[in-house]
């Protein structure tokens, strides 16, 4: 068996053995100054496994990351139906948010009610209906050159709604906007943002700033001409000039470039360019109307 | 022991508060204090997350490999927000949008990583378990203390609510621009550390 050592008490002197001598050689001291010297580490070695060991190390980082890895795929895999199902509900939200329905109780049954058609412009400002599933990211159809106009019908009166994307001071903002059957004129919109300071930027979420919105107009001579200006900034006679949030002037400026981007792209469909194109005369009413998409079933 | 665990629970409230003594968990503080409702719902979510995660740790404090066990307390809390937040998304979409960046925010948030290495590791999960409720408690209560100061007499309103009457307004009074900035979230904390070391005397460095 591996050799104990004793420790003189008296003088530190340290023997080898198998017991402790009769009398330490250095001072004298008797056998009962001597005391054994228990290694450290050593008991607890014994006792289970040593969490200090390499290889302990390895295999418990390993098995953590295995157990956490098929928790998360297992949560992920479980709830993603409910979570795809509100991701859908609360866009459908937003785009009647815009149309000044806010907090429905029933969004779906309202959706189905309000929405008349979900379409695609058409290079040359026609609607045509859109066939694909229910999007809830504007951003990436928008950059596939899927330009959406949601077509509504409130109390007999025909709305479009355009989707929005850009970007704020912290990152990504978006929206709607809705349109009245002329087309320039704004119904309502509705904002939100992603991570905008709460109480500065993240002010272009609220009823204060949106309200700002209805009854300016769009477009003026085939140009965006609708602004958002700095606070205070607005020439109230204008019909194409906002105030934007105060202390948020870089969110204000994106929800300007946010504006202006997208409905720059859908110049053709809010000029009526087919009317002005087509055999039927300028501007006449009925030629637009056929190429509106009507109501879906 | 029962006057322990209701040390662990009451202490971190005032005497021993992670933001106030600790200072721990500042940065999230800025963020969130310029209006009540995200800082109550930030304090919330933090005081359930250390909770939780204060549980697991103690629960595994005797098998963890010590050279490794920062890494470990981080996998544990990054598990378990992604969890909440996947459940959340599921089951209460509302609070999962009002909660949208600040779950980035509550893993990186030092308070965790400081009761878990601090108080978890060493303690039994009931312990550990008031303790994370103290903690998350006391941090809350800062939040709500600076954000209330914040949204009052920055943007007039409470909750989203005006508050300051409009005659006020009409007779020239004006919101302060600078409560609604971060710095003004650091001067309050800092206005309440002062009366909290001038309760506290043992706390005052020389």
């Amino acid at each position: 068996m591996a050799t104990k050592k004793f420790r003189c008490k008296v003088c530190g002197y340290v023997h080898e053995g198998d017991k402790a001598p009769e009398k330490c050689p250095m001072c004298q001291a008797p056998q009962s100054e001597f005391e054994e010297i228990v290694e450290e580490g050593a008991a607890p070695a014994k006792k289970g496994l040593n969490t200090n060991s390499n290889v302990y190390t390895i295999v418990y980082a390993a098995v953590m990351v295995v157990i956490v890895a098929f928790l998360l795929v297992f949560v992920s895999q479980t709830l993603k139906e409910r979570q795809t199902a509100n991701v859908i509900n609360d866009t459908k939200q937003q785009i009647l948010s815009a149309l000044n329905l806010r907090d429905q109780a029933d969004v779906a049954a309202t959706y189905d009610k309000v929405i008349t058609a979900d379409a695609l412009m058409q290079a040359d400002g026609k609607l045509a209906e859109y066939e694909g599933e229910f999007n809830t990211s504007y951003k990436g159809e928008f950059d596939k050159g899927n330009l959406h106009v949601f077509v509504a019908d409130i109390d007999g009166q025909k709305k479009f709604v355009i989707p929005m994307n850009g970007l704020g001071l912290w990152g990504t903002i978006w929206g709607y906007i809705a349109l009245n059957d002329d087309r320039t004129t704004v119904y309502g919109v509705y904002f939100s943002h992603a991570s905008e300071t709460p109480g500065l930027g993240g002010e272009i979420a609220s009823l204060k700033f949106q309200e700002r919105f209805p009854g300016k107009s769009v477009v003026d001579n085939d140009e965006v001409a609708l602004k958002v200006v700095k606070y205070g900034k607005a020439d109230k006679s204008s019909q194409y000039e906002i105030d934007g949030v105060t202390g948020a002037t870089i969110t204000s400026t994106g929800v300007n470039a946010m504006i202006n981007k997208v409905l720059s792209a859908y110049i053709p469909f809010l000029t009526k360019q087919c009317c002005k194109e087509g055999g039927c005369e300028e501007g006449s009413e009925e030629c637009c109307e056929e190429h509106n998409v009507e109501s879906n079933d | 022991m029962a006057n322990k665990n209701s040390e662990a629970l009451k202490q971190p409230l005032w005497v021993n508060n992670p933001v106030l003594v600790q200072i721990l968990g500042i940065c999230s503080a800025l963020a969130v204090t310029a209006q009540l409702k995200p800082a109550i719902v930030m304090g919330l979510s933090v005081t359930v997350i250390v909770a939780m995660s204060n549980v697991i740790i103690s629960l595994l404090r005797n098998t963890i490999p010590n050279r490794i066990r920062i890494i470990i307390q981080l996998v544990v809390v990054a598990a378990l927000v992604t969890i909440v937040s996947e459940i959340l998304k599921a089951f209460a979409y509302d609070v999962s949008v009002q909660l949208s960046v600040y779950v980035g925010l509550i893993i990186t948030n030092c308070i965790l990583m400081g009761r878990l290495e601090a108080f978890a590791m060493q303690n039994g999960p009931w312990a550990s378990f008031l303790d994370g409720i103290g903690n998350g408690l006391g941090y809350a209560a800062i939040l709500v203390v600076v954000a209330f100061v914040r949204e009052l007499f920055g943007s007039g309103t409470l909750f989203g609510f005006q508050v300051v009457p409009q005659c006020f307004y009409e007779a020239g009074y004006l919101n302060n621009g600078l409560m609604i900035m971060p710095p003004m979230a650091l001067i309050l904390a800092g206005c309440i550390i002062w009366y909290h070391r001038a309760k506290n005397k043992d706390l005052q460095e020389n």
